[in-house]
């Protein structure tokens, strides 16, 4: 089916979100949507499947116009999207899912759904059983199952925003094989993202967004450069590598043994050095999160001691590894970094140590002005935290660190930002290490981890690596000992 | 990161979304109002008589007013405990028992200490102090259930109401009943010189009506101003980030519960010193559940608890002269009940428009 759209205009307030958008969009073609955050991908997909209605213009589907005034509108259409987090429930089995999103009747017809699903599953290459309940699945094959489910409701056209995010490079690889598969059949298959390589690899023709606005559509051979440059008015260095890595240890790690309900982690030993950035690799629930929080006095280890600065914390809690300079930021930043409902003024008077008893509204509203400032925080020292963009969200909870740090520990710092952010980020961060703080991050883009670390833990099945030189390995090796080959 | 802040919120916006938010909550008291005009029609009542004789009996005259502070004093007391531990984000049912266990341990310094020789100012102090202790104690329980035992506050609050109010029937009806019967009408009464002077012509003790306006004012400053109130504010709303962010959760807790039964203890100390004289069953009045209908409806804010107390203390005791125009002087509890729920509805739905907007 080809989707047209015909100067499409959405404003929200004073944000002009979509500005006269056309676009089309053939049949049986990736298209690759490309924009940094804010430039009008997702809200363009939100009008496209109903959630959203354009203030004008026009959608046709192979030259007709459509009404799309509901998410079911878009349904009937055949219009499906895959959502960054899985539109699933998980407490139940696989078929039953397939089951609640259709019209199957009172006495729907089991059998025949789950030869279906088998059917589906056996020509993408899938392994999802009709009969697995879905939390004891991976977010990839969560993926994979409501890709399955979107098929066999029959739609024509595919809609991916994000894909890519928390799925393993070997996922990555089969979503996409499926994805080149679905558009021989036909489909037409739209892929949002921010990232230049997915796009580059996958798409047969690319939009790329700015400000609300279509840039331009590019079609292969691609470059880089011109892509950065169309996403951003202007070229975006990475920049040359850095490191403040001295060679004296903040941190020494003997024979650490980490466990949880499902995971057993044995015999890490490691010194982590001041001004030392350490990136962990490895799937999603590899470890990568016991390990840190483990080094946040979260959780304690089973056996071994952690040392910090000669000072034996084995066994300590949260508070006094607080104390002795340790911060981190969780993944999760509206579940456990930041406080819905409370001011970005709130949260800085929060993360300073007080003693006195009485707040000091004058200086905190000072203090906050500053590292809103400092921090490029798109908000007001009274803007409630959840009315920020993701993106201001992190950037407030890095600007929540306190000042003097010895080691910083972040989960995913950079996921869901543009390029041009997580530059700016990871800049600061390495400001830090200048100052002989170390840090230990994790991230399941391998790029980043190559370029921001000093030395590299790969976490598989249970084991952690051996720590790699950064500048001494590659994406290919590293990817290779996350699917755990090359042990 | 070249591009500059642009969503500022104008203070004239700001304003104005306080009006709405006090025209929405002042909706939800005209709505309560017509929902018990719609009851008293269909009990075949008068609905402009009623709310008339709940205002005269409440307001007529120098007795009935005074009688409205007097029952306004343990319920504003109790309202300011629980909007610490409503800032904590608990749920603090136990509130009725432990104002219930601060009678227990007042009645129980009297009978401790009557015949000491002590002087009765000091006796009373130590009684006071005994019954804050009682409902610390009796605070401190659901507290330490749900941080050791992982047992949900509301259950263990409502549980201990019971225990509470089991063991001051067992004192009465046991070791401290009347000498010769036991009677459900309580205990016997402390000596006259233990009792709270009242205000001539009034049954309204100056005392009491001091130590309710120093405890709201303590709660409003506590809460408004200080960093004690911000990191109980930020534990309420997400107890997790708190704890990242630095904050001793357990120990604000725990604060919060030690809080809200020192006012409940001082709430049980006064309804035995000004009011009842003796240990009833009933030690509580009430009041423990009446605050969280309160605390509910304030909202956090402690600021308005006073005002909204008053109204409240004003249908409790306005209610006695629904009798006369023949109807039952619970109707008063079926408008406070319709305004808390009014209240809650109207609040959500306003939360929803929000955010579809």
């Amino acid at each position: 089916m080809k989707i047209t759209f015909q100067k499409i205009d959405k404003h929200f307030g004073k944000v002009h979100a979509n500005n006269n958008i056309c676009l089309t969009i053939p049949s049986g073609m990736i298209m690759g949507i490309l924009g940094e955050n804010g430039a009008g991908k997702s809200t363009l997909m939100k009008i496209l499947t109903g959630y959203y209605q354009a203030d004008s213009g026009e959608i046709l589907f192979d030259d007709e116009v459509v009404r799309i005034s509901s998410p079911e509108d878009a349904v009937r259409l055949g219009v499906g999207m895959l959502h960054q987090d899985p539109l699933d429930f998980p407490p139940m089995k696989v078929i039953d899912n397939f089951l609640v999103g259709s019209k199957a009747g009172i006495f729907p017809n089991k059998a025949k759904v789950s030869k279906e699903i088998t059917r589906l599953s056996t020509e993408f290459d899938f392994q999802i059983n009709p009969d697995t309940y879905i939390e004891t699945m991976t977010v990839g094959e969560r993926q994979q199952l409501e890709i399955l489910r979107l098929l066999w409701m029959g739609v024509k056209v595919l809609i991916l925003d994000e894909p890519t995010t928390g799925i393993s490079a070997n996922q990555k690889e089969k979503l996409f094989a499926t994805l080149v598969k679905l558009s021989e059949h036909g489909l037409t298959v739209i892929f949002v993202s921010h990232k230049l390589e997915e796009v580059e690899q996958l798409c047969g023709k690319v939009a790329v967004f700015r400000q609300g606005q279509v840039v331009g559509e590019v079609a292969p051979p691609y470059s880089t450069p011109q892509f950065v440059f169309m996403m951003f008015g202007k070229s975006v260095e990475v920049g040359e590598k850095e490191t403040f890595c001295t060679s004296d240890p903040l941190i020494k790690l003997d024979k650490i043994g980490l466990e949880d309900y499902r995971l057993r982690l044995r015999d890490i030993t490691l010194n982590i050095n001041n001004g030392e950035v350490i990136g962990l690799a490895g799937m999603e629930g590899s470890g990568q999160r016991l390990f840190l929080r483990m080094l946040a006095g979260l959780i304690r280890p089973v056996s071994g001691s952690i040392v910090i600065d000669g000072t034996n914390f084995t066994g300590k809690t949260y508070p006094a590894f607080q104390k002795s300079g340790v911060a981190y930021l969780p993944a999760s930043r509206l579940e456990e970094g930041l406080i819905s409902g409370m001011t970005l003024t709130e949260h800085f008077v929060l993360s300073e140590v007080h003693n006195e008893l009485f707040v000091d509204q004058k200086s905190a509203m000072e203090l906050t002005q500053e590292r809103i400032n400092g921090f490029y925080i798109k908000g007001t020292p009274s803007s409630q935290i959840e009315q920020l963009s993701g993106g201001n969200q992190q950037r407030a909870l890095l600007a929540l660190l306190r000042k003097q740090l010895r080691l910083i520990l972040m989960e995913h710092p950079t996921r869901g930002l543009d390029i041009e952010s997580a530059i700016w980020i990871w800049s600061k961060m390495k400001e830090r290490c200048k100052d002989c703080t170390s840090i230990v991050f994790t991230s399941s883009d391998l790029d980043e981890i190559i370029q921001y670390s000093d030395r590299i833990l790969v976490f598989f099945g249970g084991s952690v690596s051996k720590p790699i030189e950064a500048n001494k390995t590659s994406v290919e090796e590293l990817g290779q000992l996350i699917g755990g080959k090359g042990w | 990161m070249p591009e500059e802040p642009q969503i500022r919120q104008s203070p004239a916006i700001l304003k104005r979304s306080t009006w709405i938010d006090f025209g929405i909550r002042f909706s939800a008291v005209i709505l309560a109002l017509v929902f018990t005009s719609i009851i008293l029609g269909i009990a075949k009542a008068q609905p402009l008589e009623a709310f008339g004789s709940i205002l005269k009996g409440a307001f007529g005259s120098t007795i009935k007013f005074t009688s409205v502070v007097a029952s306004w004093v343990p319920l504003v007391i109790a309202t300011s405990g629980l909007l610490f531990t409503f800032t904590a984000g608990l749920w603090n049912i136990g509130m009725e028992g432990q104002i219930i266990t601060g009678a227990v341990f007042t009645v129980g310094a009297f009978r401790f200490l009557d015949g000491t020789g002590l002087d009765p100012i000091i006796v009373i102090l130590l009684a006071f102090i005994a019954g804050a202790m009682g409902g610390i104690f009796w605070a401190l329980l659901p507290g330490l259930m749900k941080i050791y035992g992982g047992v949900n506050e509301i259950f263990g609050g409502l549980g201990l109401n019971f225990v509470a109010k089991t063991i001051a029937i067992w004192l009465i009806f046991g070791p401290w009943k009347r000498p010769g019967v036991a009677s459900g009408s309580g205990t016997e009464w402390i000596d006259v010189k233990f009792r709270l002077p009242f205000l001539e012509g009034t049954n309204l003790s100056p005392v009491i009506l001091i130590i309710a306006i120093f405890i709201v004012l303590f709660t409003a400053i506590m809460l408004k101003g200080t960093h004690f109130g911000l990191r109980l504010k930020a534990i309420g709303k997400n107890d997790k980030a708190a704890y990242l962010l630095g904050i001793p959760t357990t120990r604000y807790f725990l604060l919060a519960f030690g809080i809200c039964g020192l006012f409940a203890g001082v709430a049980g100390a006064i309804l035995v010193t000004s009011k009842q004289y003796s240990l009833i069953p009933d030690a509580g009045f009430g009041y423990g559940f009446l605050g969280l209908l309160v605390a509910m409806l304030v909202n956090y804010h402690a600021i308005w608890a006073p005002i909204v107390a008053i109204f409240f203390a004003a249908l409790s005791i306005g209610n006695t002269e629904l009798q006369y125009i023949g109807l039952n002087s619970y109707f008063a509890g079926v408008l406070q009940g319709f305004l808390v729920l009014f209240v809650v509805l109207v609040d959500g739905i306003r939360k929803r428009l929000l955010k579809k907007r």
